[in-house]
Formats: C-alpha cells, sequence, structure tokens
C-alpha cells in the first residue's frame, strides 16, 4: 500500500469508523500530564503532545494482571487446581504512539516470544494491539533516540506511521495490520510525490533536531566483568534513592513479579510489575540476597540495559531514547551520563 | 548563589581538616531545573557542590546508618530531619558537621511547566527574588514567591534547628496565620466526599515508592509493603492496596514528619501524596503540641511511652 | 501439555517422608493427576520444576528423582519461607502442581567415556541424587568410566537419603565417601571432616574427569581449588546454582547473572562460563 493522506478535518471521522472495529486510544491530558486512555471524544483529539508520562507498555504488558485462578473449596473437585483465568483481547488501536514506544516493544518482545518459551498474554495482546503511531516534529532536548537504533520517524514496531505535514497528515504502513486498519479507517486517498518528498524532508529535519547523543560503539566489545568491576559504579549509584519511578516510566523494562492472593475459599495468581531497583527483588529465603547493596542494583540496571541485553540478542541496548527516566528520576541519575562512562 | 560559594567554602574546609570524612550536598545536574545529590571525599572538589531553589531532596535521606564523619547540607526541613534522626539512633550527632542553610523555600519545577507551552528550558538562573527561565526563542523571569512548592509555601520553619555552621543570613520565619488551611478544607468534607478525594488523589498511583524512597524516615530495612511473611498489603495496583500504603505509611510518619516535600516532588505520576501526612501532622500538633524534629531531646510523641501518661489506656 | 508455560500441572503428593532428624527436610513423592501431562514430561537429571502451591506461590526445586524412576517424581524441600512451611504441614493425598522440566541439565553427553565425581553437600544434594540414580542404572553404567561420590553434611541426622547413600556406599559400581562436620557418635563408620577436605584426600586426579558440585556457597569455594590442584579443567567442573526465581522461563528477569538466566540458561554451569560472568550470586 502507497503512502495515504488524512486531511486533519477528517481525522474525527477516520476514528470513528475505527471505533467500530477497535477501542480507540488517544493521549488525553489529565492532572498535568498525558496518557492513553480510551477516546470519548474524537472531535476532541489532543495531539499536541510530546509523550506520555507512563509508556504505552501497559496496554501491552499491564501492571496488574490475573494469570490463574482457583478454587480453595475442598467440596470442588478443582480444589487447588490453577487454572487459565479468562480474558479477552479486544482489538484497539493506540493513536499516537511514539516511534520509541514502538520500538521498546519490539525490544522487549524478544523477551516474552523467543523459541523455548512463548508467553501467551503478551503475545496474544500484542498481536490485538494496533500502532498508529505519530512521529515527532519537535523531539525533545532530552531525546536521543537517534543514538539507539531510533529516531522520531523510525518504523520499527509501528503499523502506520503518521507524518503531521501541517494541514494533512501522511500515513505511511509498514505492516499489513496497519494497511487493515486504514482501509476500516476509510482512509484511501493516495499522497501525491510533492507530499511523499514533504515526508521525508520533515523525517530528516526532525533527526537533525535531536540535540542529545550518546556512543554506544563500544559496548558489545567491552568485557563484561570491566564494566562490572569499574570503578565508576559508586559515583553513579550515591545519588540513587532506589524508588522505581525509572523502570515503571521506562518503555522497555518488562520485569514483573508473580503472587497469589486469596480472600476467603478463591484465589487469583497475579503478575504485577516489579523493579530491580526494589531491595527485595533477588532476596532468597534463606536471606542471602546477591544485590544487597544499592551500587549492586544501580548497576544491574544500566548493565542489563546496556551490556547484557547486548550480549544475549546482538540487537543493541534496551534503551530508545525516550528521556523519560532522565526527565523524572527525582536524583537525575543520567543514562546518558552512564552510557557515556561505559562506552568510554 | 553566595550561597554556593559559602558552602564550598565551609566544605573545604571541614574536609582539610579532616573534621569529616566526606561531605553530602548538591551538584550541578544534567537538566536545567534538576540538581544531584553527591558526595565528596576530596577537598579539591568542593566547587562542585552548588546551592539553589531546585535543592529539593532530603539530604537526610542519605545518613541512616553510615558510620563515617559526615558533612551535610540542610535547609530548615532538612535539619528537623536530622535531628528526628538523631533521636531515633540512625546518625550520632558526633558524627554530623552540619552545614545549615536558611531557605526561602524550593521552586516547584512542575509549576514552571505549563508556562513554556510544551517548550523545554535551556537554563535557569537566580537574580534575588527572581527566577530567569530561558529556552529557544523565549525567556521569562519570575518571582520566586509565586512557584514554591506547595510545603515551602507554608513553612514555618525555614531557618535550620541544628547546624553547624551557616551558610548564608538567618531568614525571617513566617508569621502564617493558619498553615493548616488545605488540611481543614479537606476536613470539612464530609466522609463520603472525603474517600472521593482520596480516592481520585491516588488512582494513578503506580506503587513505584519513590515517596517512600524519597522520605528520610522511611528507612526500614524491610518495609511493610515488602514483607511477605506474612503479607500486610498486596502488591498489585488494586485501589485498596494502595490506599492502604499511603494511609499506613502516613501513620509511621506522623509526629516524625517535617513536610519537606520530598515524596511529592519525586513522585512521577505527580500525585500530592502530602494530603495524607499533613493531616497527621496536624493532629499531632493540635493534639500533643508537637512538631517533629525541633529538638534532639525530645522523642516524637507516638513512640513516647511514660508510665504516669494522664492517658489510661496507654498505662 | 499446555502451551501456556506458566501453568503447573496438577500432581498428587503420593508419599512424604522425613529425611532429617531437625525435620526441616522433606523428600515429596508426587504422580501426575493427568495421564496425558505425564507422558508429555520427559526431564534429564540437573533439570528443576517450579513447585506450585494455589494460595501461596510457586518455588524452584531440582527433581531429585532420575528419569529411569517411573511413574513418580521426587522432590526435597527445605522449610524456609511462606511455600516450604506450607508444603510440609501438607498430607499424603493433597494436590499441588508443578511446572517443568524447567533449565538444562548436567552435560551427560560431554561425560561419556569419562569419570565422573560427585561432590555434595548439605541439602543441596537433590539433583545430584538423579544423577547418580541416573547413572547407576545398568542401561547407562557403561556409559562412564568411574563414578566417585562425595557427601557429606553437619552431622549424620542431617544426610539425605541416607539409607540410599548407605546402600550405594556397598555397591561396588561406584565410590562413596559419606562425611559429617562433626559427630559424636563413637560407632559412626564413615568419615569425619568437611567436603573439600574430603574431596581433597579421596580423589587422586582430575584427569579424563568430570566433578558435579552443588552445596551452600561456602562449600562450593573452598572445594573449587582443591579441584584445580587434582587437575580438573574449569570446563570440566560443573556447578548447578539457586537463585530467587518466580517464573522459571527466563521472562521475569529477576535470576540473572550477567546475561544468563539461573533458571534457563543455567541452573547448571560449568566454572569456565561463571568466571566469564559477573560474580554477584
Amino acid at each position: 500500500m502507497g503512502d495515504k493522506i488524512i486531511k486533519k478535518g477528517q481525522l474525527p471521522n477516520v476514528l470513528k469508523a475505527l471505533k467500530k472495529t477497535y477501542e480507540v486510544f488517544v493521549p488525553v491530558r489529565e492532572d498535568g500530564f498525558y496518557s492513553f486512555k480510551p477516546l470519548k471524544d474524537e472531535e476532541k483529539v489532543d495531539l499536541s503532545f510530546t509523550n506520555t508520562r507512563l509508556s504505552p507498555k501497559s496496554l501491552v504488558l499491564p501492571q496488574s494482571e490475573r494469570m490463574f485462578e482457583f478454587t480453595l473449596d475442598e467440596k470442588s473437585k478443582d480444589a487447588h487446581i490453577v487454572k487459565e483465568a479468562p480474558k479477552g483481547y479486544p482489538p484497539k488501536v493506540v493513536v499516537g504512539i511514539r516511534p520509541c514506544d514502538a520500538k521498546a516493544l519490539r525490544l522487549v518482545h524478544v523477551n516474552f516470544d523467543n523459541p523455548e518459551f512463548r508467553d501467551p498474554w503478551w503475545i496474544k495482546r500484542l498481536e490485538s494491539v494496533t500502532l498508529l503511531g505519530l512521529g515527532c516534529n519537535e523531539p525533545c532536548s532530552t531525546c536521543f533516540c537517534t543514538s539507539v537504533n531510533c529516531g522520531p520517524f523510525n518504523k520499527e514496531g509501528l503499523d502506520v506511521l503518521l507524518f503531521d505535514l501541517g494541514e494533512c497528515l501522511l500515513a505511511r504502513t509498514p505492516t499489513e495490520k496497519g494497511e487493515k486498519l486504514l482501509q476500516l479507517g476509510r482512509v484511501d486517498k493516495d499522497a501525491d510525490s510533492g507530499l511523499k518528498k514533504k515526508a521525508d524532508e520533515l523525517k530528516t529535519r526532525a533527526e537533525k533536531k535531536i540535540g542529545s547523543h550518546v556512543p554506544t560503539d563500544k559496548l558489545g566489545k567491552k568485557n563484561v566483568n570491566d564494566l562490572f568491576d569499574a570503578p565508576f559504579w559508586d559515583d553513579v549509584a550515591f545519588a540513587c534513592i532506589n524508588c522505581g519511578a525509572c523502570t515503571f516510566l521506562c518503555p522497555t523494562c518488562w520485569c514483573f513479579d508473580i503472587q497469589d492472593e486469596v480472600t476467603k475459599r478463591q484465589g487469583d495468581r497475579i503478575r504485577n510489575w516489579d523493579s530491580c531497583m526494589f531491595p527485595l527483588f533477588t532476596v532468597h529465603a534463606s536471606g542471602h540476597n546477591p544485590r544487597a547493596k544499592k551500587v549492586q542494583r544501580v548497576r544491574q540496571r544500566f548493565m542489563h540495559k546496556l551490556k547484557y541485553y547486548v550480549d544475549k540478542y546482538k540487537n543493541g541496548v534496551a534503551c530508545v531514547g525516550c528521556g523519560r527516566c532522565v526527565n523524572h528520576c527525582p536524583v537525575n541519575i543520567d543514562i546518558r551520563e552512564v552510557f557515556r562512562l561505559m562506552n568510554d | 548563589m553566595e550561597q554556593t560559594d559559602k558552602i564550598s567554602e565551609i566544605a573545604k574546609k571541614i574536609l582539610e581538616e579532616k573534621t569529616v570524612d566526606l561531605v553530602i550536598g548538591f551538584k550541578k545536574g544534567t537538566l536545567p531545573t534538576m540538581r544531584e545529590p553527591v558526595l565528596i571525599k576530596d577537598a579539591e572538589r568542593t566547587d562542585q557542590l552548588y546551592w539553589d531553589s531546585f535543592c529539593f531532596i532530603n539530604l537526610a535521606s542519605y545518613l541512616p546508618k553510615r558510620q563515617e564523619k559526615i558533612g551535610i547540607i540542610a535547609k530548615g526541613c532538612d535539619s528537623r530531619n536530622i535531628a528526628v534522626h538523631i533521636v531515633e539512633n540512625q546518625i550520632k550527632r558526633e558524627q554530623l558537621y552540619i552545614i545549615g542553610v536558611p531557605c526561602k523555600g524550593m521552586v516547584d519545577r512542575r509549576k514552571i511547566i505549563p508556562l513554556l507551552d510544551g517548550k523545554k528550558v535551556r537554563e535557569v538562573t537566580e537574580p534575588d527574588e527572581d527566577i530567569t527561565v530561558r529556552g529557544d526563542g523565549f525567556e521569562h523571569t519570575l518571582k520566586k514567591g509565586d512557584y514554591l512548592q506547595d510545603n515551602c509555601i507554608r513553612c514555618m520553619h525555614r531557618n535550620p534547628v541544628i547546624y553547624d555552621a551557616l551558610a548564608g543570613d538567618l531568614v525571617e520565619e513566617r508569621k502564617d496565620p493558619d498553615p493548616y488551611d488545605d488540611v481543614k478544607a479537606v476536613e470539612a468534607m464530609g466522609s463520603e466526599e472525603r474517600w472521593e478525594f482520596f480516592s481520585n488523589l491516588i488512582k494513578g498511583c503506580t506503587r513505584c515508592y519513590a515517596c517512600r524512597n524519597a522520605c528520610p524516615l522511611c528507612y526500614c530495612p524491610a518495609c511493610f509493603v515488602d514483607e511477605s511473611d506474612p503479607q500486610w498489603v498486596g502488591k498489585s495496583i488494586d485501589p485498596t492496596d494502595t490506599m492502604t500504603f499511603h494511609i499506613l505509611r502516613a501513620y509511621h510518619c506522623a509526629g516524625r514528619c517535617t513536610d519537606c516535600g520530598a515524596c511529592e516532588q519525586a513522585c512521577p505520576v505527580d500525585i500530592k501524596v502530602r494530603f495524607f501526612t499533613r493531616k497527621l501532622n496536624k493532629d499531632v500538633l493540635d493534639l500533643y503540641d508537637c512538631e517533629a524534629g525541633l529538638s534532639t531531646e525530645e522523642r516524637p510523641p507516638l513512640d513516647t511511652y511514660r508510665p504516669d501518661d494522664y492517658d489510661e489506656f496507654i498505662r | 501439555m499446555s502451551d501456556n508455560p506458566y501453568l503447573p500441572f496438577p500432581v498428587r503428593i503420593q508419599q512424604i517422608i522425613t529425611e532429617t532428624e531437625d525435620r526441616n527436610l522433606k523428600t515429596f513423592k508426587v504422580v501426575f493427576i493427568n495421564k496425558g501431562d505425564e507422558e508429555g514430561f520427559h526431564f534429564i537429571p540437573g533439570q528443576f520444576c517450579q513447585i506450585s502451591v494455589a494460595g501461596k506461590g510457586e518455588i524452584p526445586l531440582g527433581i531429585a528423582s532420575s528419569p529411569t524412576e517411573n511413574g513418580y517424581l521426587l522432590f526435597t524441600v527445605n522449610k524456609t519461607g511462606v511455600v516450604t512451611r506450607y508444603l510440609h504441614n501438607m498430607k499424603e493425598g493433597d494436590t499441588i502442581g508443578i511446572r517443568g522440566p524447567l533449565g538444562n541439565w548436567y552435560p551427560w553427553d560431554k561425560m561419556e567415556g569419562k569419570s565422573v565425581v560427585v561432590i555434595g553437600g548439605g541439602f543441596a544434594f537433590t539433583t545430584l541424587r538423579a544423577g547418580i540414580v541416573y547413572m547407576l542404572h545398568p542401561e547407562e553404567r557403561n556409559r562412564f568410566k568411574d563414578i566417585t561420590v562425595v557427601y557429606g553434611a553437619r552431622s549424620p541426622g542431617l544426610l539425605l537419603y541416607r539409607k540410599e547413600v548407605e546402600q550405594w556406599e556397598k555397591r561396588d559400581d561406584v565410590n562413596v565417601h559419606i562425611t559429617v562436620d562433626a559427630t559424636d557418635d563413637p560407632h559412626w563408620p564413615y568419615n569425619v571432616g568437611f567436603v573439600p577436605a574430603i574431596t581433597e584426600e579421596k580423589i587422586t586426579t582430575g584427569e579424563n574427569s568430570y566433578a558435579l558440585v552443588c552445596g551452600p556457597p561456602i562449600m562450593i569455594k573452598f572445594t573449587q581449588p582443591v579441584l584445580e590442584k587434582l587437575g580438573f579443567k574449569p570446563e570440566q567442573i560443573i556447578i548447578s546454582l539457586e537463585m530467587r526465581m518466580k517464573c522459571g522461563i527466563g521472562t521475569c528477569g529477576r535470576c540473572n547473572i550477567g546475561e544468563k538466566y539461573v533458571c534457563k540458561d543455567g541452573p547448571v554451569f560449568s566454572l569456565a562460563q561463571l568466571t566469564e560472568l559477573p560474580q554477584e550470586y
């Protein structure tokens, strides 16, 4: 499918048409920041945001998710047997997701879908979500996506990529899922070569606007123990208060915890987001904790994202340069500084 | 700011003279409105130290259980938390050299953002009582007093209560008629309305525990929410569990909280968690005439036991 | 067979055997409730399962039985936390769940034609039992040359599988050295001494041999130099590690050592592999 055009005035109609098939999520400003929420009024869609405070990963990996249910009622023949909790995966479309967050989902995907094990909930949920991305005309001063195999108009992970050309949006569809979406949205006006050229120029301009860069070329070649034993970790880690803010905002963080919760004779096995920053993340029942000290936990976070993931999957770092951790770390621990220290 | 110079000067001296083994303060961060807590052992590096109205983290959080002799920068609220730490045996007075900084309030970077219309700040300077914010194609000069953190607007203890040296002249304390007007507004609500108010307040909570970790009072090796044996609080974002966490944490801080605001500033989803703690601060003041951290001689009211307590239930 | 790797197979506790005199270790003999699950379950000694207790949680436990033991699985449980305490109070006939087999296994293919020295300490002997029973099986015994076992505990009452180990001691196709750190039993027929010391005493050479080591970190720490001195190459010293685990399938992210997940790339590692990884375990 070639590039299509959506006139800005037409966008509400497109969304209205999509609502018939999908649950439509759009960026909504509430309490001072943006989050992806279900579309209420298609006439009032605000795409003027930079990015959402929390990444949209919760639409594929919910913060709390019921995995299984069980009964502890001895009278039941299924007592103590763990069973699948019924779930639905209604088709969703996320309108306005940024290329960094979409690429992040692909980076996380290898963790949940690999030859040995396939996480059924992640896979089904990701399949049910169509990503209608919006490229960034004005990247943030803290964005460094172009240094990490991404960019303000990167296609990876997106089903549709929108270029905001002012009066209209140019829609490029890297996947079949995206083509289907545009068909359902009744988007059929082809883009002429002039507009296509404008879109490409917009991409180049946006990439040049990225002011923040990090070096990554040496990370793969470095010896893991040299990095692990490096002297700079104490300095990097001092300010850290081991809160989970960075991990919970980060689009490429995926660690989770599994807990059983019981009320009377009924129970659920629940999966919740967890964080390597939390002191009890790795504590053994015996009391032994390989990462008892704060500096060990801080080091783990950066080593995992910038080294272990690189070595394990040979697909670059587990960071898309979205800048959320940089902007919201209460003590200003800056991952860009750590990139520089590790790549030195 | 002259306070920066004075702090560096004092820090250099106490390191050179080996009065302390290390100094904990702030250095300039990588973002114009952020400062990063830093630990300095080398007298030559004290020029890194920086102080301005964005130093909102409470440095007393870095003290518990440290064994060294420590020089620490403390504004009014921080110094009261240091007093609380001393009373609660988390650090010894003899270990500390407190560089007190009289403070007229920290600027809330989140209050400045709406002015910027989506544009990003490149530089921030503070000429006198003003604050100038510069970016691409804009410059705003604002009255600092209009953009203070919510806790600083009502601060009743701007000067450090305990210190070994001052990095600036003492400032006039606020003569606020009613520092708890915000709390009274919530108290005046009916119970259903109040429940709605608090449920709404924490609906976006992600249980990241940034508020707890930024708080100098929360130094328990295993917080009650982390315990699994027995499990007091569920770990999911179930609203009941989330409300339990916030209410119980506020109770654990009652009578010890100095309203430094680090919790609110650390929250990544901008929740005004101080509504929980301030209510209890007011209650402790009303019931026991106590404010946290004003003295190293007095124990917090909720951990004081006296056989001659006038309340029979506790005897 | 389910395509959901988080869903446990229901199993019934057929028998509970108290192993140690302090009653902190019990072996659970479990049988599959669904025949289909049993038929699809093929494991290799060294692997583990996530044992699921509905309402309490899951724990990783090495499979203590060998695939040559048909119709049941054995798991030896140390009472130490929420799930294990509950398990210890369960009864024969109760239902629990298992997920597996998970993890990798001892490198039996590489060990073919070589001598094998099994070194175990305390209650880390579980998967080693699986390995020994496997090797001693008539169909497997000829694949390996000499088999030596050094197994120690703090005191005689804390030895696992005591009767079985004493039976092995009497066999002539395996050299078994039982030891305790200390005992006040004047009739104790076996050795007294720490496992590393007994290893040094009884093992003559590491040439053409593999060492399977499993025990508390301190035992491994002191056994390692003994083995190196005897000439075992780092690729031939095999260690089974433990870590806090939740998913057991390498997705929850918590059990890593460097880029390796102990639940998926391990728990069995060679010393050569471990020295390449960050020392954080």
